[in-house]
């Protein structure tokens, strides 16, 4: 068993990124996030590891030093928070152009603009339906509690080189800023096993050059760059899809949600139980690739769907697709930094199915 | 088919060249417009990396601009940069390998306009690079739109009338403003439109990359060139206007060296 630690989510995030043996993090401040920046400078990660820290000018920067980084073979990382991410969106696109792996850490507070600092799910769509410019899609994992922040470090790095493609955790103010146990893993090397016949370190007598660029402007070449870029998101669909079932074997009713507000709704479950409610909740850990198949799998088997987020209703959208009309499925979305309580929750879901 | 006719390899004879492709340029054909000044920077740049022996530790950047394709043409590994965001991209790089060399090719546009942040923060953090900074006030790959070092009254393509400073701005003189950071070490300023001059700013390449080697800081070399595309002019008008208009506006020479501003500046040469 590793290190068991109190901390707060963005803390253990940060302290899981040194142990993953991650070799860069380049970042900027804002609120809800600002700790994984500040814990890393209070550890200082070049005397643990080697590790690079730099607090860059901007978001736009520090998405560029880590393509810079990237682009050398190195494991680099950012995390931001709501428009900060907006800025990043341009770097993005072109990283996964360029095929570079990397780690980009989302703790979404409420939006459009300025917003709030409160927690928020709002940017599920810019998160999995590219964000940036171009056909593209990177891979999105939903971190609910304080050990997944630290968890899905290490899996967002060996998923980013797996696939040569930027990774993204999409948390929110809530898991970022509360505490909870956390197991820690131990200290991995900063030693990298993966194949490095591409990365831009020198040109050798032995190889060619190597050249990270997203550009081709022949446009025939550029549809095959495109359809390459496909198939590896149509092997992330394929391959990737996580998600957690609680209490779903003798469901009648079915509550999909993630991060957040997952863990109010896994009270909400256990509410509804107490009152005889058969109620099962889908947790998607992968928001892209989406858990489909298992929504498409269950509609069969429930009499009725109620997704809930801290949105407006995004994420319903790939529910509404997988059940495909052939149950219903409601919405409850609370915005503006704000959450709902578990029984508000149940309320919803008895109007919606049971009161009718 | 013919084996009475002689072949090229036959001519150019090893003993009869004056001059020869530099090892470390591909043999693709440049894309430039014919008499730009990029195709000589890429050669410089080629020497100087070729003859510290460096090509196995260099990694370049080019950002979008007429050199977005300087790594179709150089001869080492290159990474292609967003619009303005090299010396971030640079940093990026530099950071992760504190011993190789790193080295930035920007456009007026991209490092005075839209990069500005990028350049004033990798200058004033005096990260161990080279940022070489082609000024031929204008956006060449766009079609000859306004720069922020557009001259005043010069014309371009959204400034058909001439550039009128009183709506625009003047003209940004960035490379003497990131000469009073302190994270500079050498900051210099030099044109390629004639071998004299060429050479000159081959000295100052040799001199940017030495000091990398040396751990210095950031050296910063711009180049005063032309657009004789987006200027609408032949290559031969384009040089004499660059000399009658731009260098008055941007003298050639040295402003900073080993981390000292330089009090008397070189005069142009005409
Ligand atoms: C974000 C973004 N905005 C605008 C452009 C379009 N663009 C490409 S190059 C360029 C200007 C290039 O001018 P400069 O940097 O002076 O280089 P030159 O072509 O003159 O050498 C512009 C505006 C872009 N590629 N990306
Ligand atoms: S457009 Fe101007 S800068 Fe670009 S290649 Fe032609 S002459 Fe050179
Ligand atoms: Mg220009």
């Amino acid at each position: 068993m590793g290190q068991v630690k109190l901390m707060k989510g963005n803390e253990a995030f940060a302290e899981a990124v040194i142990r993953a043996g991650c070799d860069a993090y380049f970042g900027y401040p804002i609120t809800p996030q600002s700790e994984v920046l500040e814990y890393l400078a209070a550890q200082e990660p070049h005397k643990r590891t080697g590790m690079v820290l730099l607090q860059a000018e901007s978001e736009v920067a520090a998405i560029n030093m880590v393509y810079g980084a990237a682009g050398t073979g190195k494991r680099a990382l950012t995390s931001s928070s709501s428009p900060g991410i907006s800025l990043k969106q341009e770097g993005i696109s072109y990283m996964v152009g360029a095929e570079l792996p990397c780690l980009i850490l989302n703790v979404m507070r409420g939006g459009p603009g300025l917003g709030t600092i409160g927690p928020s799910q709002a940017d599920y769509f810019q998160a999995t339906k590219g964000g940036g410019h171009g056909d593209y899609k990177v891979i999105v994992l939903a971190p609910s509690s304080v050990q997944e922040m630290a968890d899905f470090a290490g899996l967002g790095f060996e998923l980013a080189f797996k696939y040569r493609n930027p990774v993204l955790i999409l948390s929110d103010g809530a898991i970022g800023q509360m505490m909870e146990k956390v197991e820690l893993s131990e200290q991995q090397p900063r030693t990298t096993s993966f194949d490095q016949s591409w990365v831009t370190t020198g040109k050798s007598p032995d190889r060619e050059r190597n050249i990270i660029t997203s550009l081709n402007l022949d446009p025939s070449k550029m549809e095959l760059h495109n359809r390459k870029l496909q198939a590896k998101f149509a092997g992330m669909q394929e391959n990737e899809v996580r998600y957690e079932r609680i209490d779903c074997d003798d469901a009648e009713y079915l509550i999909v949600a993630y991060g957040s507000c997952a863990r109010i709704c896994q009270k909400t479950v256990k509410l509804a139980r107490q009152k005889g409610i058969k109620v099962g909740l889908l947790r998607p850990i992968t928001l892209f690739p989406y858990p489909t198949k298992i929504i498409q799998e269950m509609t069969g088997k429930i009499k009725g769907i109620l997704t809930v987020e801290l949105s407006a209703g995004q994420m319903v959208e790939d529910v509404r697709l997988a059940a495909d009309g052939k149950v219903k499925v409601a919405f409850y979305g609370r915005m503006g930094g704000t959450t709902p309580a578990p029984n508000e929750v149940l309320g919803v879901l008895e109007q919606q199915f049971l009161n009718s | 088919m013919e084996n009475q006719s002689v072949s090229t390899d036959e001519i150019v004879r090893e003993e009869n060249l004056v001059y020869k492709k530099t090892s470390l340029m591909t043999s693709k054909a440049l894309s430039y417009c014919p008499g730009c000044g990029h195709g000589v920077v890429h050669r410089i740049i080629a020497e100087v990396i070729d003859e510290m022996g460096i090509q196995a530790d260099t990694i370049g950047v080019a950002p979008v601009g007429c050199s977005v394709l300087a790594y179709e043409f150089l001869d080492i590994d290159m990474q292609q940069a967003a619009h303005g965001r090299a010396p971030a991209v640079a940093t990026g790089i530099k950071r992760c390998w504190p011993d190789k060399f790193v080295f930035t090719y920007q456009g007026d546009g991209d490092l005075a306009a839209i990069g500005t942040a990028e350049t004033i923060h990798a200058c004033n953090r005096g990260e161990n690079i080279t940022i070489i900074f082609i000024n031929n006030g204008i956006y060449g790959m766009t079609g000859g739109q306004m720069a922020p070092t557009t001259l005043p009254g010069m014309r371009s393509s959204t400034t058909p009338y001439g550039r009128d400073i009183a709506l625009m701005g003047n003209p940004l003189k960035i490379t003497e403003v990131v000469a009073t950071l302190p994270g500079t070490y050498f900051v210099a300023r030099h044109s390629v439109h004639t071998p004299l001059n060429a050479r000159k700013t081959k000295k100052a390449m040799r001199m940017a990359f030495e000091n990398q080697k040396l751990k210095k800081g950031l050296s910063f070399i711009e180049i005063v060139s032309n657009c004789n595309s987006g200027w609408k002019m032949t290559p031969t008008q384009a040089n004499k206007w660059m000399e009658d208009n731009m260098f008055p506006y941007y003298p050639m020479g040295d402003i900073k060296v080993n981390g000292e501003m330089v009090k008397k500046k070189e005069e142009p040469k005409a």
